[in-house]
């Protein structure tokens, strides 16, 4: 098995890429995960269905409108220009924006199982001893909210490292820049460099199932030291 | 309304909490109380399931949100048209129904939850002393998972006192468990009561625990104050909403005026007569209370000396149920001086007898317990 530069960059452009990612989509989630757990409002369902649409949409549609939004004429890219930023398609910050979007669902949705589980009795519980909303989140929300957040730091990421279309629509394949693994296989494949591609894809296969593996068996493990049979 | 509350601020320690809240759920459910509860002792709020009791609590609470409601509570504002105090701010105690302890600190850490966020000066000693009524000591290593239903309602009850409330509410905090984890606790409570001077407000629907536990009673049903008042008043109505397998009976005062030790029994008297019962060392002359159930009463129309019962009280029937005209059995209400007692008999019996509001019988008690 042979990796040459190329594959390695773009081996650490993903992990970059997915790391970025899913920071980001932590910190941004919660409060939307929270309020989508929360709210009484009519618009739920309609936000829950917007965050969930990139599990049914073809990446290419995804990363179609993104290439139309974020370019010279779209509204996203308007924005950048002016502020000096110049377009975003192919670049490194552009693949992050359509990263955000499309693996959203994967960690909006294991927070907001965590919260939904976690009812509203702790939080009345922490009300009464005097614990103000910020407390009660930090204090009581997040720790018993530790297995939504795995899963979704996990799922995040994984799902990161394995897009493929809506990296190739606006990243195209920029070395160091946008190329990314999954685009690195397939431009292996399409210069009929058989071995590279399957050197890069058994780590990938590799990966993808030890990183799914080590979650289920967290998983497994603290619903069983957490809520013990009772 | 000014009046009042000018008295209760110049009464802070003891000055009662005025409540009129009214609740909404459309035709469903609704609560309309105006209630003036003691700042003192522990007020038992009794009624069936669906009475309202626990959204009396929650309101006081501010879990939920009466719409138009007053709450004042100890002189202070915690609630009126326009201020809602969130429940954070509100000086209370408060222990759900089942112990909602936080399963991811241990038993110290759930105290130590609430001690940092106490009101009031600091006082190290706190935690020893309460823990050692509530007899948690033993376990403040371990975690809730691994505690007794019975164990982690004592945690939670030690969690709210923690937090030096103002006023204590408690939401049947012994339902949740079995009839013997309930008489492990019970002992708590009283403990409780004897040594802590915040008003409780101890929501129930057993009349065991009201019984043994309340100063004052308030009953509630469909959303509404049916009655309150002292317990023995309370307890002696024939049309109580009881639980399955709860027994209606009457609440007695009594002073302990003799002792015969070799029969373990004890003299009591109340106003309208005297009692023997079972003597579990309670010294001459303390008050006690006794509960006594309308199964164990019956009655004679003249004072019969060969029976095996030792009780006999002069008495004159007071009221008699009319809701039963389907059952074999009624209830018959009994003045003997100021305190009533409650006897259950056939119709039959009571058509026999030709018992009729104001005659004259004797009253004969089979069983008068000791509760507190």
């Amino acid at each position: 098995m042979t990796l040459s530069d190329t594959d390695l960059a773009a081996i650490v452009l993903s992990l970059k890429l997915a790391g970025t990612v899913t920071v980001i989509l932590l910190v941004l989630c919660t409060p939307l995960a929270w309020w989508l757990a929360t709210t009484r409002s009519s618009w739920r369902g309609t936000v829950n269905a917007v965050v969930a649409l990139p599990l049914v949409l073809p990446p290419t549609v995804l990363g179609f409108y993104l290439l139309v939004a974020m370019g010279p004429q779209g509204f996203i890219g308007e924005i950048t220009t002016w502020l000096g930023l110049g377009t975003l398609p192919f670049t490194f910050t552009g693949l992050v924006i359509a990263s955000l979007l499309y693996s959203m669902p994967f960690v909006v949705q294991p927070l907001q199982n965590a919260f939904l589980a976690l009812g509203k009795r702790p939080l009345e519980v922490a009300a009464t001893l005097r614990a103000g909303p910020l407390d009660r989140f930090i204090t009581v929300v997040l720790p018993l909210s530790r297995g939504g957040y795995v899963t979704a730091a996990v799922l995040g990421f994984a799902h990161t490292i394995g897009e493929f279309g809506v990296v190739l629509m606006i990243g195209g394949s920029i070395p160091g820049e946008t190329r990314v693994v999954s685009v690195e296989i397939y431009d292996h494949v399409e210069a009929l460099q058989y071995a590279n591609a399957h050197s890069l894809a058994a780590i990938m296969l590799v990966f993808s199932f030890l990183i799914l593996l080590g979650l289920y068996s967290v998983q497994s493990r603290s619903t069983a030291s957490l809520w013990p049979s009772r | 309304m000014a009046e009042s509350l000018s008295n209760t601020l110049n009464d802070r320690g003891q000055a009662p909490i005025q409540a009129r809240l009214q609740l909404d759920y459309g035709s469903a459910f609704q609560l309309d109380v105006d209630l003036t509860i003691p700042g003192k002792g522990i007020t038992g709020v009794f009624g069936p399931s669906g009475s309202g009791k626990t959204s009396l609590l929650r309101c006081i609470a501010g879990l939920e949100q009466a719409q138009p409601g007053k709450l004042i509570v100890k002189g202070k504002i915690w609630q009126d048209q326009h201020y809602q105090l969130p429940t954070h701010q509100r000086p209370i105690g408060y222990v759900f129904q089942e112990a909602s302890l936080f399963e991811h600190l241990s038993v110290q850490r759930n105290l130590d939850f609430a001690r940092k966020r106490a009101s009031g000066q600091p006082d190290p000693a706190q935690q020893q002393r309460i823990a050692s009524l509530l007899d948690i000591t033993p376990f403040l290593h371990r975690y809730p998972h691994e505690l007794s239903g019975g164990e982690r309602q004592r945690v939670a009850i030690a969690r709210a006192i923690m937090v030096n409330p103002e006023v204590l509410l408690m939401d049947e905090p012994l339902a949740s468990l079995d009839n013997e984890r309930k008489r492990d606790i019970l002992p708590y409570l009283e403990e409780l009561h004897a040594s802590y001077n915040t008003p409780i407000i101890y929501v129930s629907h057993s009349v065991e625990e009201i019984a043994r536990l309340a100063d004052h009673v308030i009953l509630l049903d469909k959303g509404r104050v049916v009655d309150e008042g002292l317990p023995a008043n309370i307890f002696s109505r024939l049309d109580l909403p009881l639980l399955p397998g709860d027994e209606p009976g009457v609440i007695v005062q009594a002073t302990v005026i003799e002792r015969e030790q070799d029969w373990r029994l004890i003299r009591v008297g109340f106003d309208g007569g005297e009692l023997w019962t079972q003597d579990n060392d309670e010294p001459l002359g303390s008050t006690v209370r006794l509960r006594i159930l309308a199964r164990d009463v019956s009655l004679t129309l003249s004072l019969q000396q060969d029976s095996s019962i030792l009780n006999r009280v002069a008495a004159v029937v007071d009221e008699i149920a009319t809701n039963n005209q389907q059952s074999a059995v009624t209830l018959v209400r009994l003045k003997a001086g100021r305190e009533y007692f409650i006897a259950r008999l056939t119709r039959r019996s009571v058509n026999q007898l030709s018992l009729h509001p104001g005659k004259r019988v004797w009253a004969q008690i089979k069983s008068a317990a000791l509760v507190r």
